[in-house]
């Protein structure tokens, strides 16, 4: 047999489960002008402390066969404002400051010096698209050993021609894949993929992957991100 | 588990019985998988719209054209930061479900098992055919359990593509599973209109069962249970 109750009784139990829901109208702060926008950036925060703890620092990107690439003519190109900032090939140094030893001007020589190395990993674009493409170029770990870069900074900010910025934490900088990359599909890098000389970083997303790059700069300070992180995209988006 | 009361009313000494169907943990699940489903779908068309495509970039077939206005965010940026705070909420809230459910047992409720399977289809044929009501023993009969067991694996699947398109190197087992990151891709896409889908039914399913019982969803109680009548 059930137990008895009265109405009234009855009414108040289920009024105070009902009161139990109430935490809920918290979540109505994210409707709120002023405070939607700190909402989402501590958010998308969270979101990117999660992926730091998520990165490994030896774990690889995936690489593909030749077969799998896609076409140079197929690799679409994005561009921040220029098509081509018209970069003086001849004349183009890559200039290092902040903490380290060897700071200083770089020529291309000086990069394709180093070792090289070639890889075919995945460029992700934040829009949804991807291609497979082929880099070459030098690690920018042998690069920072080579300028005496203090690698316990924080980060990496990274300067174009085209007045495109990025920033990239050390651990990703230090990463075996992460290139200072001058060729695509074993040829010197064309104009629209950021001649001479563009950052291929398979363990970020493609708006880290900074072409034109004239300067590095190793720092434990950020003052801006990037360019499209300081308009509100995920400051570390690894993948 | 659920437990019955009768309640008398004093004034007409009419006494009719009610349920807790639904703990408080199920309830506060429920309604914060509202509110976070809603943002992720949005949000999420709002991404997807970026690229309304599956195939390559180069040449690009636009697969539909979403419209803005039944989007979220207002652009990739600002859909992505509403789609990368909310999968937290969404994440959480599907853990502290599933493992309520177990913890407490109270999964027997909605779980789909074999036992469930000669059930379904008395239960399609009154729904769509026009055929008789099956006589109920319980809160859920089986086509409900069909549809909530399918529903708590649809939001599994939708978390582990999620993860696999926005960690797709660091989850590369996951993404491998999916067949590869374009694939992974689809597959989130696909969950998300099955989620849809499930929805809608479940929305028809509550307009046509009254108040009582939509109101069970806030309270915990359902009176007048058609499965514990007399």
């Amino acid at each position: 047999m059930h137990p008895q109750i009265e109405t009234r009784k009855f009414k108040s139990s289920t009024r105070r489960e009902l009161l139990k829901l109430t935490p809920l109208i918290a979540l109505g702060a994210f409707a709120v002008p002023r405070l939607q926008e700190p909402l989402l950036k501590s958010g998308l925060g969270f979101s990117d402390w999660m992926s730091k703890g998520l990165f490994r620092r030896h774990h690889l990107a995936t690489t593909f066969s030749d077969s799998q690439l896609t076409p140079l003519d197929k690799f679409y190109v994005n561009t921040y404002d220029v098509d081509d900032p018209e970069v003086d090939l001849d004349h183009w140094t890559l200039k290092v400051g902040g903490a380290a030893q060897k700071a200083g001007d770089y020529t291309l020589a000086n990069i394709q010096a180093l070792p090289k190395f070639t890889q075919n990993t995945r460029h992700v674009c934040v829009e949804g698209w991807d291609a497979i493409g082929r880099f070459g170029g030098a690690r920018l770990s042998d690069f920072l050993r080579m300028v005496g870069a203090d690698t316990t900074a924080r980060f990496i900010t990274v300067r174009c021609a085209d007045d495109y910025y990025e920033s990239l934490d050390m651990p990703t900088a230090l990463h075996p894949q992460s290139l200072l990359c001058y060729e695509m599909y074993d040829q010197p890098l064309t104009r629209e993929h950021g001649a001479p000389l563009r950052l291929s970083i398979p363990t970020k997303i493609g708006y880290k992957q900074a072409k034109y790059v004239i300067s590095l700069n190793v720092t434990s300070v950020l003052t801006k991100v990037g360019y499209w992180e300081d308009q509100g995209y995920s400051d570390y988006y690894s993948l | 588990m659920e437990h019955a009361v009768l309640v008398e009313n004093r004034k007409t000494g009419k006494i009719a019985p009610a349920v807790y169907e639904h703990p408080y943990i199920v309830r506060l699940c429920h309604w914060l998988n509202t509110v976070s489903l809603f943002v992720m779908i949005g949000s999420g068309l709002q991404i997807f719209r970026a690229f309304p495509s599956f195939g390559a970039k180069i040449p690009e077939r636009d697969l539909i054209n979403w419209p803005k206005s039944l989007a979220l965010g207002g652009w990739l940026g600002g859909a992505l930061q509403w789609h990368l705070t909310f999968m937290w909420i969404y994440l959480g809230t599907g853990m502290l479900y599933v493992g309520y459910q177990i913890f407490s047992g109270n999964y027997r409720q909605i779980l789909f098992t074999w036992k469930d399977v000669p059930g379904v289809w008395p239960m399609v044929r009154h729904y769509f055919f026009f055929g008789p009501k099956p006589v109920q023993h319980e809160a859920y009969n089986s086509l409900q359990k069909q549809a909530y067991t399918s529903a708590i694996i649809l939001g599994l699947l939708s978390v582990l593509t999620g993860f696999a398109v926005w960690k797709p190197i660091q989850f590369s087992w996951l993404a491998w599973l999916m067949g590869g990151f374009h694939w992974a891709r689809l597959w989130h896409f696909l969950i998300m209109w099955a989620i849809v889908a499930f929805v809608a039914g479940h929305l028809i399913m509550v307009v046509l069962h009254g108040w009582q019982n939509f109101a069970s969803m806030f309270t915990g109680w359902k009176k007048d249970p058609d499965y514990l009548s007399k």
